[in-house]
C-alpha cells in the first residue's frame, strides 16, 4: 500500500512539475538570471506548492501515525552548520550551470531527454561520491555521527 | 524587468498547487517528506524494506510525462548546457544535495512549508548560489 501510494505521489508530483514548466531548464535559468529579462515563474511554483504544503504540514505535525499506517518521518535535524550551507551552495552552483534540479531532471528522463539522462547519471555519481567519503570518514572516527 | 514573453503565471501557479498536493499526500498518507534528492540518495544506502517506496516514487516521476501526454502534448524544453557542463552540474547537484540534505523539493517546498529554519537557510544558499552562477555564466563569461 505504501509503495502504491508512493508511485501515485511521484506521478502527481511529476505531472505538477510538467504543468509548472519547471522541466524546462531555460525557465529555471530565466528565473535565476536576475540581471537579464527575468522570468518569475519559479516563484509562483514555490508559492503555490508552499500554500498547500503549509496546511498539510500543520495537520501532519499533530499526527502520530500516517493515514496508511507507520510512523511520521518528519525531519528532526535542527542544527544550521557548515555541511548544510556549503552543500546547498554547491547544489546551487550545479543548478545554475544546467538549470536542472533532481525532480525535474528525473521527470525529464521520462520524456526521453538524453541531456537529462546524462545529468541524472552524473548526479547519482555525485551521491555515490558522498556515500564513499562518508563511509571512509565514519571508519576513521566511529564515535561521531555523520548523518544529520 | 519581467520577461513577459516567457513568464507563465497561471500554469506555474497551478503546477505549484499540484506539487504541493503531492507533497501533502506523501506526508499524510505515507508519513514521508517528498524530497527527491533524499529519496534517491537513500537508494544508495540500502536497508531492508526501505527501497520499495523509494523506487515506486521515482517510478511515478519517470512515468509522469507519459500520463501527461495522454491528455495534451508535452512541452519541448530548451537546454542550453552541453553534455560536459551537464555532467559537471549533475555531480555538483549530487554532492551538494547530499551534504545539504535536500534540494528544491525537500528544502524548498516541504521545508519552507514546515517553516524549518534549516530549510530556509538551505534554500537561501542554493538560490543565492544559483543567482550568482547564472550571473557569472550569462553576463561575465559569455
Amino acid at each position: 500500500m505504501h509503495a502504491l501510494s508512493a508511485f501515485g505521489v511521484g506521478l502527481v508530483f511529476g505531472i505538477g512539475l510538467v504543468i509548472s514548466g519547471m522541466t524546462d531548464p531555460s525557465k529555471i535559468i530565466g528565473f535565476l538570471d536576475l540581471a537579464g529579462p527575468w522570468d518569475p515563474s519559479l516563484a509562483l511554483v514555490m508559492g503555490g506548492a508552499v500554500a498547500v504544503g503549509f496546511v498539510a504540514f500543520r495537520v501532519a505535525r499533530r499526527r502520530t501515525a500516517a493515514f496508511l499506517g507507520g510512523a511520521m518521518h518528519l525531519p528532526t535535524a535542527r542544527q544550521i552548520d557548515r555541511r548544510l550551507v556549503a552543500g546547498s551552495l554547491v547544489f546551487g552552483i550545479g543548478w545554475g550551470l544546467a538549470g536542472y534540479c533532481p525532480g525535474p531532471a528525473v521527470v525529464s528522463v521520462g520524456m526521453g531527454q538524453d541531456k537529462a539522462i546524462v545529468f541524472v547519471v552524473a548526479m547519482l555519481a555525485g551521491m555515490a561520491i558522498y556515500e564513499l567519503i562518508e563511509r571512509v570518514r565514519q571508519r576513521r572516527t566511529p564515535q561521531t555521527a555523520t548523518k544529520p | 524587468m519581467i520577461d513577459w514573453a516567457h513568464f507563465t503565471p497561471w500554469s506555474s501557479l497551478a503546477g505549484g498547487v499540484v506539487i504541493g498536493a503531492a507533497a501533502a499526500m506523501f506526508i499524510l498518507l505515507n508519513g514521508r517528506i517528498a524530497g527527491v534528492s533524499g529519496i534517491i540518495g537513500g537508494l544508495l544506502r540500502p536497508s531492508r524494506g526501505d527501497a520499495g517506496w523509494r523506487l515506486a516514487f521515482v517510478g511515478g516521476l519517470v512515468f509522469a510525462p507519459a500520463a501527461y501526454a495522454l491528455v495534451t502534448d508535452l512541452p519541448t524544453p530548451a537546454i542550453d548546457a552541453g553534455f560536459p557542463l551537464l555532467a559537471l552540474a549533475g555531480v555538483l547537484v549530487g554532492v551538494g544535495t547530499s551534504y545539504g540534505a535536500g534540494c528544491t523539493s525537500g528544502h524548498g517546498v516541504c521545508g519552507i512549508s514546515r517553516l524549518s529554519p534549516r530549510s530556509l537557510v538551505a534554500t537561501a544558499a542554493f538560490m543565492g548560489a544559483g543567482f550568482a552562477t547564472v550571473f557569472v555564466l550569462r553576463h561575465l563569461v559569455s
